[in-house]
């Protein structure tokens, strides 16, 4: 069974967010950049259907050539190749372009299924996975938390939890599944896997590699544009609630929430 | 030209979710601020009685789609069929929710249309005939506004519990249309072959009034009991922060932040959450935000409209005996 993980390098989850002084980037000096969290499920959900069925696992990344760590990390957990798409033209892309980019890729690799994280926890758009799905014409099945592939290799199982209920759906392999949290838990590269790593096959692909037009891609090609990226609205200053005992604490705080917040 | 609001709405079991009525509303709000026609999209099996209540929110127009293969949703009918109609009506503008069932949906039909989107915003307006949007990014650590750009129809999904939604009123009606599309079984790659429901009668997280959150300073997963209860007296549900949930004290589905549920009740009540920035991030948008934590230096006072410093074992129960003199 070979398997394809696309994968997102993102900010740490604990990166503070600074706004660029053009109001349309952030600040990118002292990020720590990471393999999307998401995508890491991806990973070990693919390793752990190649540990059982065989075949290999391909990782393809887009970016910048920092991405290029990330899709190490992929390949020290387990993973067999990896592939960078990276060209300056595509900076600024949005999910379409960056799906469209994806699925120029895939298209030319021999696969049975394909992950990707439910969405990067930077733009928050989850739109990439399904669009390259589409744009390779077939199904997917997002944000689940349970895969289960049939013995015969042909056909799978997946869990989306939705509000109050999960759904168990059903489709034939190839199909793309987007990666949610619970989905298992990804392991940690080992050091033996790490050098392993350093020798494993990483190739690097430019637009005219995929026959891409540069003029569809990259910031000004965007259809839904940035006009502008601000901070956080601030929240008032805070009351903090005075009392002799945890009563009058609760009791001061009760009454607050009724009468001045009126959440109560 | 393109012309009009469409919102899309959302079926479960014969019923319209609330989510449907909060984008109804702000397509209402929309639609006027243009000066066109809201229409709704109601897709279902057998739901054509319901055209109804989304009129008395605000629709003009509901077009219906009936077929037996439109229930339960699948991502396949459901971009398929609106795919059509949106083709063949050319809306300025489409709205989602940004449920699960919304954001599942509107990624892979934003593709077929060949659209830009903004998934999960938190305010619409009307700029210059132009859809902005404002969404959180970073999990709410940046704002984006975003607009369109020869793209047609403006897309958008609206984050749950977050847009007002009108009073409704029963003395207005809508023209309620069939839709044309075809469906044809072969497109229908996927399908739904069982549907587990969760007995506990949880609400979701996401579509909340009020939350009561628990994080490290809970000490162990027996004394989320205490949690439950206020929740329970509020008619609200418990929520986690991730170090919680990663020692295994409570489930996934229970975690709040970055890399979990992103959530806005009116009254967020984070108890022995230190404030991660991970954490806050995913309740930021909160209408009104408690803290109740023993370390005065703690991040989440930061955030907090009402802060209240001590034991939580001792507070959380006489918060509960003291909401109860109010509901």
């Amino acid at each position: 069974m070979n398997i394809i993980v696309c994968l997102k390098q993102v900010p740490d989850t604990e990166t503070q967010i600074k706004i660029a002084p053009d109001g349309q980037s952030i600040v990118q000096d002292d990020i720590k950049w990471v393999m999307n969290p998401y995508d890491e499920f991806g990973v070990e959900e693919a390793l752990r259907l190649k540990e059982k069925f065989g075949g290999e696992v391909t990782v393809v990344g887009l970016g910048p050539k920092r991405v290029t760590e990330s899709i190490r990390t992929a390949l020290a957990m387990g993973a067999d190749k990896g592939i960078l798409i990276s060209d300056e033209a595509l900076n600024g892309s949005d999910a379409l372009a960056t799906a469209k980019a994806l699925a120029a890729v895939i298209k030319n690799l021999d696969c049975d299924l394909i992950f990707a994280g439910q969405r990067g926890i930077d733009d928050d758009m989850g739109v990439v996975g399904p669009s390259v799905a589409e744009f390779l014409g077939i199904p997917h099945v997002s944000l689940v938390v349970k895969v289960e592939v049939a013995e015969d290799g042909k056909s799978l199982k997946a869990h989306r939890p939705v509000e109050g209920q999960t759904l168990v759906l059903e489709s034939n392999l190839p199909v793309l599944i987007t990666a949610q949290k619970g989905l298992n838990e990804p392991r940690y590269a080992s050091l033996p896997g790490i050098m392993k790593a350093k020798k494993k096959p990483l190739e690097e692909k430019t637009l005219a590699d995929l026959g891409i037009d540069a003029a569809e891609v990259g910031q000004n090609a965007r259809k839904q544009k940035i006009l502008q990226l601000s901070s956080p609205p601030e929240r008032g200053a805070g009351k903090i609630i005075e009392g002799e005992t945890p009563q009058e604490k609760a009791a001061a705080l009760a009454k607050l929430l009724h009468e001045e917040a009126k959440v109560i | 030209m393109a012309q009009g609001v469409w919102v899309i709405a959302e079926e479960r079991d014969g019923e319209i979710r609330k989510i449907t009525y909060e984008v109804v509303s702000e397509g209402r709000r929309l639609a006027d601020a243009l000066g066109q026609e809201l229409t709704a999209v109601l897709l279902g099996s057998g739901i054509k009685d319901k055209a109804g209540e989304l009129a008395h929110y605000g629709a003009d127009k509901v077009l219906v789609a009936d077929d037996a293969r439109l229930s339960p949703y699948t991502t396949d009918a459901y971009v398929s069929v609106i795919g059509q109609l949106v083709k063949a009506e050319e809306p300025a503008v489409l709205l989602l929710g940004a449920s699960v069932q919304g954001k599942d949906l509107s990624g892979r039909l934003s593709a077929r249309l060949g659209v830009g989107m903004a998934q999960d915003c938190t305010a619409f307006e009307i700029q210059d005939g132009n859809l902005v949007a404002t969404r959180p990014i970073y999990a709410g650590k940046a704002y984006a506004t975003v607009t369109f750009d020869n793209s047609l129809p403006q897309m958008a999904t609206a984050r749950p519990n977050v847009m007002p939604v009108n009073e409704p009123d029963s003395s207005k009606s809508a023209e309620v249309l069939e839709a044309e599309f075809s469906l044809d079984d072969a497109e229908l790659k996927t399908k739904v072959v069982d549907i587990v429901r969760d007995s506990s009668g949880k609400i979701d997280l996401t579509e909340a009034e009020r939350i009561v959150s628990g994080g490290r300073g809970m000490k162990g997963p027996e004394q989320y009991e205490i949690l439950e209860k206020l929740a329970e007296v509020l008619g609200g549900t418990v929520g986690a922060s991730r170090a919680a949930v990663d020692a295994g004290w409570r489930p996934q589905t229970d975690q709040v932040g970055q890399t979990g549920k992103v959530v806005s009740p009116n009254l967020y009540i984070a108890c022995g959450i230190s404030g991660a920035i991970q954490h806050l991030a995913g309740m930021g948008t909160s209408k009104v935000i408690v803290a109740i934590n023993k370390d005065p230096d703690a991040p989440i006072f930061q955030k907090a409209d009402y802060g209240v410093v001590g034991d939580l074992f001792e507070l959380v129960p006489a918060l509960t005996e003291e909401v109860k003199k109010y509901l």
